[in-house]
């Protein structure tokens, strides 16, 4: 490929990256700013593309960085600060848990649940269950799997313990494991 | 023993770190007596499966039409 082919596909990738990135900033202005930005850099970048990684693994890459930048911006700025974690973890385990800590209702299992993921619905359902993660778990969660941050850089980037870190990724998974199982695993009834 | 909220607390924190050895053995000691922490353990794996998965779904080629090289 040429440079010109090159940023002729780049572009060809947007309405995925936006997809991809409104799922994590919860934005569609925010998403799409951190799209153009990537965008930007990866046609300015092409003559650079070397080919060693797949064009959109290559473009991703760009785009998960500006999505980092981003949550480190939105950091800085006080009313956003990730602070009360306490506060965001009270309400689920509550749902859960009883007072003794074991299970309200007991999970059932998902028998296949690897056949999901081959079916469009199921995608539709995961990012509705992601979207309706509460702000911080849902960040935390984002960084942690779509991002591939260690938990130390998440904690880091978002100054806090990682403890706290880690008590966000196990209401971030219950919760969506809550919803899945809800919204799609649900437990056969004779159908 | 662990309650199950802890158990579910471990079972999450071993897909983001090492657990001691004390924390794999209650973990483990849990899990064989609870189907429901089981099932939650597994849930998690897959979460982090489904993730990966996601972006090859975003290529709009399903696993299923366009099967990839193991």
């Amino acid at each position: 490929m040429d440079t010109e082919e090159i940023q002729q596909a780049v572009v060809q990738l947007r309405p995925q990256l936006v997809r991809f990135a409104r799922l994590q900033l919860r934005s569609d202005s925010l998403a799409e700013d951190v799209v153009q930005e990537a965008l930007l850099a990866a046609v300015e970048g092409a003559a650079r593309f070397s080919g060693a990684a797949s064009l959109k693994t290559w473009v991703f890459s760009i785009l998960r960085n500006k999505i980092i930048d981003e949550f480190r911006q939105q950091k800085r700025q006080p009313q956003n600060a990730t602070t009360n974690v306490e506060d965001i973890l009270d309400g689920l385990t509550e749902e859960l848990f009883t007072q003794a800590d074991h299970w309200i209702e007991m999970p059932a299992t998902w028998g296949d649940p690897e056949a999901a993921l081959e079916q469009k619905r199921f995608w539709l359902i995961f990012e509705t269950c992601l979207d309706a993660l509460p702000p911080t778990p849902a960040r935390v969660f984002m960084m942690r799997e779509f991002l591939g941050l260690e938990t130390a850089e998440i904690c880091k980037e978002l100054a806090i313990t990682s403890s706290n870190c880690w008590v966000l990724l196990h209401r971030a998974r219950l919760s969506l494991r809550e919803c899945l199982s809800q919204r799609w695993f649900v437990p056969e009834k004779g159908a | 023993m662990l309650s199950c909220k802890e158990a579910t607390e471990l079972a999450s924190q071993a897909l983001d770190r090492k657990l001691g050895l004390g924390d794999r053995l209650g973990l483990r000691l849990h899990l064989l007596i609870c189907s429901g922490c089981r099932a939650a353990r597994d849930q998690f794996s897959f979460l982090r499966k489904s993730v990966a998965a996601y972006g090859a779904h975003l290529d709009g080629s399903s696993p299923a039409s366009g099967r990839r090289k193991d």
